[in-house]
């Protein structure tokens, strides 16, 4: 800096000299914007959450003091936990058929994954009513077998099953990202050196695609936190989800503190999950290593 | 220290009849292969020749369409791969990533139980053998190509299996690593005693490291044999090519008593063996076995005789090549010994040989496409 050829004037230190000395003032414009959109919000629904109506700590006593509170946000961790292992269980084999099928195969599945991600959540959710009401496609089936009727729609099943379904394409692809890139010869080594292929399969394949794994699940979950729609359409009085319950406080009771209350403990919820899942996402090695 | 398996044996592997189509593609056709134990046999020849599926099919990676494959005289058709006890090494080593380079070598022990001390003991053991001991924590990411080629030799020979397959192992690494670890592995199999199968397109690489070469070509094996045998008689001028230089002579030939006459620039040509086979013929040059003079009179006595231009002069150090132009187009390369002066480009000079070094070939067209 010590140099004469530096003007040390403000003008020269915005423009492109300044640019290329302080290359992150090029990422400036998407700062102010995400701060306007997206830190404003967040910090007017939490001030909220403390004064609104009075200032205090009355909005969160009044969650935690209420069963009925506590119960939705449990089901609601309950309910994302089940949508995410069934995500987890559809779209693995299905992922690993993406990344080991031929490229027209492949377009075929990764098509068969978004067209249904491009249609509306509220289509696809209305949808799932049509197929799980009592009088749908498979009560029908399982009538005509000569069984009972299921209970589908207006419980925790059938908002999973509806839930799994929308969130199936934030499960499929980061997980067939991470499969793709891993090499098959290694499943041919592992049986070379003595491995059955089931063993070689859970020894070597599933520990190399387990980043896929808890990149998707933690983008399922945190999505599922926040459903609104699925369960609304698809579940019951007991299948609530704390959205719900944000929707009624805000939108009924005008209530707007105990609503910003509700989402900032469904926030701090969720950053504890992501501290909790941190450390699996954490890798030692480098998925190419030992295949360059 | 390896209690849990007696010093490996190489086993006999005899390859018969085998076939591998794919739809309508011959990738092996008919193949006979019998390999001694103990023996280092390398599978030469382009890709897409058939050598590496022929690797798979002893590995177990693929079926066979047809034919048997025995190993010590037991049938390993429907043995899957993960039974037949046969060490791989591949192409681009396949080390597990996840797997630091200790527990890389410690899987095929513990995929057979093997108590924990043993297993520890041997790795150590096979680590120092590729003299890689002191990098049993890293992760293969950590490690070099040649490093990680090691480590992948340790892999597949911790458990003393009684085959080794290489799959082109050193195909990604420079010439001088390569040439090192060429004889490392040359080293390791005479320690080990095991049966090695090696595959490479390098016929330099073959020559240094094969006790025996199976010569492919479009799924079929052209020819078996020592390097000295495929080098100085090839039985076809596919193998005659493939090994080493050469030069390839055509023209008009006919037999004489015993020995073929070809006319080439209107020169007759002597080749002193007899024809081996039906149809058109060729003559295949060595380049050390050619002489070039600048003057005609200094060829040796009996020798054939063709001149044309010299089109290259190299000199080595410790001999010189030429490549000389004759009438027609045809180039024939030469390697000498000595010369009390190079010749230059474009000098007219005769190239000279003996009739015994003429190897005589069937014209299988192959000449064309080198």
């Amino acid at each position: 800096m010590s140099n004469s050829n530096t003007k040390p004037d403000g003008a020269a230190r915005l423009g492109w000299a300044g640019v290329r000395r302080h290359p992150l003032l090029l990422v400036l414009p998407a700062l102010v914007l995400l701060i306007l959109i997206m830190a404003v919000p967040l910090i007017t629904i939490i001030a909220r959450s403390f004064i609104d109506p009075v200032p205090g700590l009355g909005n969160y006593s009044w969650f935690f003091s209420h069963k009925l509170n506590l119960i939705v946000l449990w089901r609601t961790f309950v309910i994302s936990f089940w949508v995410t292992i069934s995500c987890v269980l559809v779209a693995y084999p299905y992922a690993f058929a993406m990344s080991v099928a031929g490229p027209r195969l492949r377009l075929i599945l990764v098509l068969c994954v978004l067209v249904p991600f491009w249609v509306s959540g509220v289509v696809r959710t209305l949808a799932w009513v049509i197929i799980l009401q009592d009088t749908g496609v498979i009560n029908q089936f399982v009538i005509w077998l000569g069984f009972d009727k299921l209970s589908l729609i207006r419980t925790q099943l059938g908002v999973t099953i509806g839930m799994t379904q929308v969130l199936l394409p934030f499960m499929v692809m980061p997980l067939f990202a991470v499969m793709r890139g891993i090499d098959l010869r290694l499943i041919e080594a592992a049986k070379s050196l003595g491995s059955h292929p089931v063993k070689a399969f859970f020894q070597v394949y599933l520990p190399l695609s387990l980043p896929g794994v808890f990149a998707g699940a933690t983008i399922v979950f945190i999505l599922a936190l926040g459903f609104y729609i699925t369960p609304l359409l698809l579940g019951g009085p007991s299948s609530t989800m704390l959205s719900t319950l944000v929707q009624q406080q805000v939108m009924s009771l005008l209530n707007w503190g105990r609503g910003g209350a509700m989402g900032v403990i469904l926030l701090v919820a969720t950053f504890g999950f992501l501290a909790l899942a941190s450390p699996f996402m954490r890798r030692k090695y480098d998925i190419s290593g030992g295949s360059k | 220290m390896k209690d849990f398996a007696t010093k490996a044996k190489g086993a006999a592997i005899d390859i018969k009849g085998v076939s591998k189509h794919y739809g309508r593609f011959k990738a092996l056709d008919d193949v006979d292969l019998q390999i001694q134990p103990g023996e280092f046999m390398s599978f030469l020849g382009p890709s897409g020749s058939g050598k590496t599926t022929t690797l798979n099919l002893i590995a177990g990676f693929t079926d066979l369409t047809r034919g048997e494959i025995r190993l010590d005289e037991r049938s390993i058709g429907n043995t899957p791969a993960h039974k037949r006890n046969i060490g791989v090494v591949f192409q681009h080593y396949a080390l597990f990533p996840h797997m630091t380079v200790a527990k890389n070598v410690a899987y095929p022990l513990q995929q057979r139980r093997v108590p924990k001390p043993a297993r520890e003991a041997a790795v150590r053991e096979t680590l120092a053998k590729v003299q890689l001991q002191d990098f049993a924590h890293r992760y293969p990411s950590e490690l070099s190509g040649g490093q990680q080629q090691r480590v992948a030799l340790a892999r597949a020979m911790v458990f003393d299996p009684s085959v080794l397959l290489m799959d082109e192992p050193l195909g990604a690494l420079d010439k001088k690593l390569r040439e090192f670890l060429q004889l490392e592995i040359k080293r390791i199999h005479r320690e080990l005693g095991s049966t090695f199968v090696y595959v490479t397109h390098d016929q330099e690489e073959a020559l240094v490291l094969s006790d025996r070469i199976a010569v492919f070509n479009k799924g079929k094996i052209e020819q078996v044999g020592t390097g000295m045998e495929l080098y100085t008689k090839p039985r076809t001028l596919f193998v005659g090519q493939f090994i080493g230089e050469s030069s390839v002579l055509r023209g008009a030939h006919v037999e004489d008593g015993g020995a073929a006459v070809f006319t080439i620039n209107g020169t007759p040509v002597r080749a002193a063996r007899p024809a081996a086979g039906e149809g058109a013929h060729v003559i295949l040059l060595r380049p050390e076995t050619v002489s070039v003079h600048g003057a005609a009179s200094d060829a040796p006595e009996g020798a054939n005789r063709l001149t044309g231009t010299v089109t290259e002069a190299l000199y080595l150090g410790s001999g010189v090549k030429y490549e000389v132009t004759i009438p027609g187009g045809t180039v024939i390369s030469a390697r000498m010994a000595n010369a009390e002066r190079l010749l230059t480009i474009g000098e007219e000079a005769t190239v000279a040989w003996q009739p015994q070094d003429s190897i005589l070939l069937a014209d299988d067209g192959s000449a064309a496409q080198m």
